[in-house]
């Protein structure tokens, strides 16, 4: 007996939809079970982790904090990986995107009006677009790989922050530590609940919904969809894959830069060597585990966030080092792909009479590629 | 020692973690598959040979550990690319987050601990020869294995039958498969090989540069090998010559920080990846460099036909 895939007919929509379901369970099994290796009771860390974030209404106003970033990168990454563009930088657009900014207060302090905030808004946008421009350019202008450019731009970006509060930035009165001046007044996003939720939230709703609607009803969706599927059927149709890089990292990058100056703006409040807790890289997984469908990715981006306050939970009450955290987001992006590959095959048993097997198959194909 | 004989075995000892781990790549991508999971299998060898060297005192069972830990995480990534045709890109990016996380878990109760370090074999007789002495035969062992390393491949992968075969594998499936290569099998083993040098350039770091654990401590090294790949257009004395030039450039700033000229340190810390950039676009510029020798089944998943 063997196992082997077989390809289906057709892409299968019942598995497209099942196959992240399957996947978080696979992840929880997987999880529990490590829970019970470090020798923690593994239902009691289940719970803490998934569970309790949503038990209290203090816990889940910190899981929509974590959200919104996730879910306002995420949708942009799932444009960009739906056209085949692999912008992997996100993390580095975000902080530059936070770095512009917080010109508005670090320069101009005096200027307090809602405008204030409005260009602080736009420049992050600005920001995060313009440094993912670069791979962008680099890629259409050099052909160069833009996986490699936008990650080894994170790097740089982190240690341009890194300079920027150490030294020219560093707040005059404060102390000798790392960070910039605090925020104050228009230069912070309304808050409301307790004090954690802000404007934030809304604009990573908005960006959802408008590229659901985007990436439904509209050419450009269209457009995005065929040259990442079928590139040569997009180009016959006059679609241009430069000009698509172009758009897909000034699109993600853009987002990703509003999102670090949302962070630094919203719950942060000033800027300090390390505004993100892996937002950018994380984003990647909301966006598969969402199907790259902006709707999908406001859930997916909903359960990453619990899994990062779940996490600081169970560090507290069991003293199991944050890192399962990322553990967790790992192997979740690692059950989706292997799940994913069910939409398109399927498992099956074979036995002995391998040749048999292998005649009908080669029939198959072969009515098949008379077919196409 | 001068202060040259200095400043070149510190470019040595950064060097070598890029050129294990890029050399393995090499093979990878030559046999026709994209692993991105360097940084994941180097950071999970760099834990497993740490932990393994601390708790039972040898370095050469850490490096042991490492190897097995490397070639571990890359048969995850085989069994998802090669036997379920994920996405390698994707699965790539998710052997790396994965790794990173996993590390910091295992290495959590490792942290600030004194490491065991890999001595150096020094060859006796030669160490005394002016100028080269101390540099060529007074190295860590893992440095002569890097060497070996490269010349084995560029002789196997020009000059031998199994080097013809992973070659015809990785420039077009379909044909070699039709020769009756097990494409697949071939595809395995290479990521294996890929995964053992990535868990050695993981040892290299935790046992060797900085004989501790600190979490995150490849620093990118990994995605720069792979970088060093692409620049080295697939041949490994372009590589080798690669991973030196990179190992300068992360001296260089290390070095020039020391000094204390007045350029921000995080500027010089930004070097090697600024240079990473520069080489892919000044190799990319070359189009008939780069094209000649990529693999033409590079990324492409292979359904054998039954």
């Amino acid at each position: 007996m063997q196992l082997i895939l077989e390809k289906r007919s057709q892409a299968s929509s019942i598995m497209n939809l099942w196959s992240p379901v399957l996947a978080i369970f696979l992840t929880i099994i997987m999880g529990g079970l490590i829970f019970a290796m470090m020798g923690k009771p593994p239902l009691t860390a289940l719970y803490l982790y998934f569970i309790d974030p949503l038990t209290s209404w203090w816990s889940i106003e910190e899981v929509l904090v974590k959200a919104g970033p996730l879910v306002l990168i995420g949708v942009g990454l799932a444009v960009c990986f739906k056209a085949n563009v692999w912008n992997i930088g996100a993390e580095g657009q975000l902080t530059v995107g936070a770095l512009m900014g917080a010109m508005v207060p670090v320069l101009w302090g005096e200027w307090q009006s809602p405008l204030a905030l409005l260009a602080m808004l736009c420049l992050g946008a600005l920001g995060g677009a313009l440094f993912g421009l670069i791979p962008a350019w680099l890629k259409t202008r050099f052909g160069v790989n833009e996986i490699l450019t936008s990650l080894m731009l994170v790097y740089i970006a982190q240690l341009l922050l890194d300079w920027v509060v150490r030294g020219p930035w560093k707040d005059p009165q404060g102390y000798n530590f790392p960070k910039s001046v605090a925020f104050e007044g228009w230069h912070l996003l309304p808050m409301w609940g307790d004090g954690r939720m802000h404007l934030g939230l809304i604009v990573s709703l908005i960006a959802a919904l408008v590229l659901f609607w985007v990436m439904r009803h509209t050419l450009k969706g269209f457009e995005i969809k065929v040259v990442g599927s079928a590139p040569r059927a997009g180009a016959f149709a006059g679609f241009s894959h430069l000009k698509m890089v172009w758009f897909c990292f000034a699109l993600s990058g853009a987002l990703a830069g509003l999102a670090g100056l949302i962070e630094v703006a919203g719950p942060i409040g000033q800027l300090q060597p390390h505004i993100s807790p892996n937002y950018g890289f994380t984003a990647i997984i909301v966006a598969f585990l969402g199907r790259l469908n902006p709707l999908g990715v406001i859930f997916a981006g909903l359960l990453l966030a619990v899994s990062y306050i779940g996490g600081e939970g169970v560090q507290i009450e069991l003293g199991i080092s944050d890192k399962t955290t990322q553990v967790f987001q790992g192997m979740l992006l690692f059950f989706i792909l292997m799940c994913d590959t069910l939409i398109l095959y399927r498992l099956k048993w074979i036995g002995r009479q391998v040749n048999q097997g292998s005649q009908v198959n080669q029939a198959r194909k072969l009515s098949e590629g008379g077919a196409s | 020692m001068s202060a040259y004989e200095a400043i070149i075995l510190t470019i040595i000892t950064a060097s070598t973690p890029l050129l294990l781990a890029a050399i393995g790549e090499l093979v990878v991508e030559r046999s026709g598959v994209l692993n991105l999971g360097i940084e994941g299998m180097m950071v999970m060898g760099a834990v497993t040979g740490f932990a393994a060297s601390y708790v039972t005192g040898s370095p050469w069972l850490g490096v042991l550990a490492a190897v097995l830990a490397g070639v571990a995480t890359s048969m995850l990534f085989g069994l998802l690319t090669q036997t379920l045709m994920t996405n390698q890109v994707a699965t790539g990016l998710a052997i790396t987050l994965l790794g990173l996380g996993l590390s910091g878990l295992i290495g959590s109760g490792f942290v600030g601990l004194p490491g065991v370090k890999l001595t150096s074999v020094s060859i006796t007789g030669l160490t005394d020869l002016p100028y080269v002495g101390r540099l060529v035969f007074d190295q860590d062992p893992l440095v002569y294995l890097s060497v070996i390393l490269t010349l084995g491949v560029a002789y196997i992968l020009k000059h031998t039958r199994v080097g013809l075969i992973i070659r015809a594998v990785g420039q077009n499936h379909h044909s070699a498969h039709a020769l009756g290569y097990r494409v697949v099998t071939v595809r395995y083993a290479c990521i294996a090989f890929g995964g053992a040098t990535s868990g050695l350039a993981g040892a290299y770091l935790s046992l060797v540069y900085t004989p501790q654990w600190i979490e995150n401590m490849t620093a990118g090294r990994g995605w720069i090998a792979l970088a060093l790949v692409v620049f080295s257009t697939w041949l490994p004395a372009r590589l080798a010559a690669g991973a030196y030039l990179f190992g300068g450039v992360w001296i260089l700033g290390l070095y020039a920080q020391g000094m204390g000229i007045g350029i921000p340190a995080q500027l010089l810390s930004s070097l090697p990846y600024v240079a990473t950039i520069l080489a892919l676009v000044i190799i990319s510029t070359n189009r008939r460099l780069s094209v000649i020798n990529t693999p033409a089944s590079l990324g492409q998943g292979f359904v054998p036909d039954r």
